[in-house]
């Protein structure tokens, strides 16, 4: 791997990283508010953090 | 029962088959089933293992007399030569893996280099190589080989027709299933009720539900199988993957019905000018992106897991020095114990997101958005609440 393949796998992995965080977050924060929904918040919460690591490794199959 | 015995021996057999072979020559160490014992040969070892391979390799011991003995069975080559069908054992190629154990079969001549065979040109008698390492006089085969993967397959698909084989015709007399059965209902009513159902909707996700349990059963199982010491790879190998990616992509495309092309071809909704814009992404969408998202989100968490547990197991040699061999063992121990853990939550997770996917892919496209407006009792058109905020603005 050279060192710009490496920069590129870091910033996906960032990006990654901040989506992640603001999904478990404000799932999180819905489940608080609204217990009763947790199940509903859950799968959302799942498919969407799937979608995102769908993108992300997408990328990083692609700069590979 | 006695059927059930007969095939674990078999199975258990055909483990146990010693292929030892001698293998001495210090050059050939560093192929397939060589001593691990640096840095360079660790990571080897774990990118030999993340491939597909053409014998069932257990382990490798050196013994007593310096000969280096294999545990494990050979696997049948199947290729596609330029002499027609060919069929041999692997066990011909005597875990060599560099392309230098020439053999004859179907009137002419193959290698194995990096898990790949390849067919000599006519009277060669030596692979050469170019500067990148690839092979000049000698050309890729169409190879259907029964290969570990496909090896790893067949177990799957046996033991899914013996479970669910099983507890289909349990229900022919029972309403309750006794034994195994117990563990799988819940499971397949899971999928049912929590994926089919929500994602593709109460009228239509009968005629799914078979393929997602299916997939389910197969992704989950294929895991599990992986976090055995079999060393089995079946979700890792992207072939698996896209196969299973290709035949969500044909389902969702051909049960699509009229309403899902027009949203996707001529979105009625937007501006006119906006419309080709949309369709070009939309048809890139449902083609491309669903269908490789599906198959790299899985290929990629079950690579990078064997990867990663692998590494961990490697902690053992590469920090042997440093810690001795018990702290590097149980650093190793640890780590990698914890790592197969979240593994095996990772294998159900992934299961679950590549059904749980293909559910909501196949639900968009058969979902009915009905337009049809409310009438009075003389047939004419009510409007509804759309029309008459337009109407007022």
């Amino acid at each position: 791997m050279t060192v710009p393949n490496l920069v590129g796998a870091g910033l996906i992995v960032i990006g990654a990283g901040i989506g992640l965080g603001k999904i478990g977050g404000s799932a999180m924060e819905g489940i608080a508010r609204q217990p009763e929904a947790t199940g509903k918040i859950q799968t959302a919460m799942i498919i969407i953090a799937a979608l995102l690591e769908g993108l992300a490794f997408g990328a990083l199959f692609l700069g590979k | 029962m006695k059927k059930k015995l007969g095939i674990l021996g078999l199975f258990v057999a055909l483990l146990t088959t010693f292929n030892s072979n001698a293998n001495s020559d210090k050059e050939h160490v560093k192929d397939h089933g060589g001593e691990v014992d640096t840095k360079e040969e660790v990571t080897e070892y774990i990118l030999h293992h993340i491939k597909d391979a053409h014998d069932f390799h257990l382990f490798s011991y050196t013994a007593d007399n310096g000969e280096r003995k294999h545990i494990g069975f050979p696997l049948p080559v199947i290729v596609w030569s330029s002499k027609g069908l060919v069929t041999f054992m692997s066990s011909k190629f005597h875990h060599d893996d560099s392309g230098q154990h020439i053999v004859n079969a179907g009137g002419t001549n193959f290698v194995k280099l990096h898990s790949k065979i390849y067919e000599l040109e006519d009277g060669v008698t030596e692979l050469q190589f170019d500067a990148e390492h690839h092979p000049t006089n000698a050309h890729k085969v169409l190879d259907l080989s029964i290969t570990k993967s496909v090896f790893g397959i067949l177990v799957v698909a046996l033991l899914m027709l013996l479970w669910f084989g099983g507890l289909a015709k349990q229900y022919k007399n029972k309403q309750i299933p006794t034994g195994f059965g117990r563990i799988l209902e819940p499971l397949v009513i899971y999928v049912r009720d929590e994926i089919a159902k929500p994602n593709i909707g109460e009228g239509k996700y009968r005629q799914f539900t078979g393929y997602l349990l299916t997939v389910f059963f197969f992704i989950w199982i294929s895991n599990l199988l992986g976090l055995t010491p079999f060393g089995f790879n079946i979700t890792g190998q992207i072939a698996v993957t896209a196969a299973l990616a290709i035949i969500t992509l044909v389902i969702y495309t051909f049960k699509g019905n009229k309403d899902y092309y027009m949203h996707m071809l001529w979105m009625s909704d937007a501006p006119w000018w906006i419309r080709p814009i949309l369709a070009v992404i939309e048809l890139a969408g449902a083609f491309l992106i669903k269908p490789f998202s599906l198959l790299v989100r899985l290929f990629a968490n079950i690579s990078a897991g064997h990867i990663v547990v692998m590494s961990l197991i490697g902690i053992l040699i590469t920090m042997k020095s440093e810690m001795t061999i018990v702290g590097s063992g149980l650093l190793s121990f640890a780590l990698s114990f914890f790592i197969t853990l979240i593994e095996l939550l990772v294998a159900f997770l992934q299961a679950y997101i590549f059904t749980m996917l293909s559910a909501l892919f196949i639900g968009m496209a058969v979902a009915e958005h009905d337009h049809h407006h409310e009438h009075d009792d003389h047939g004419n058109e009510l409007p509804d609440a759309e029309d008459v905020r337009a109407d007022f603005i």
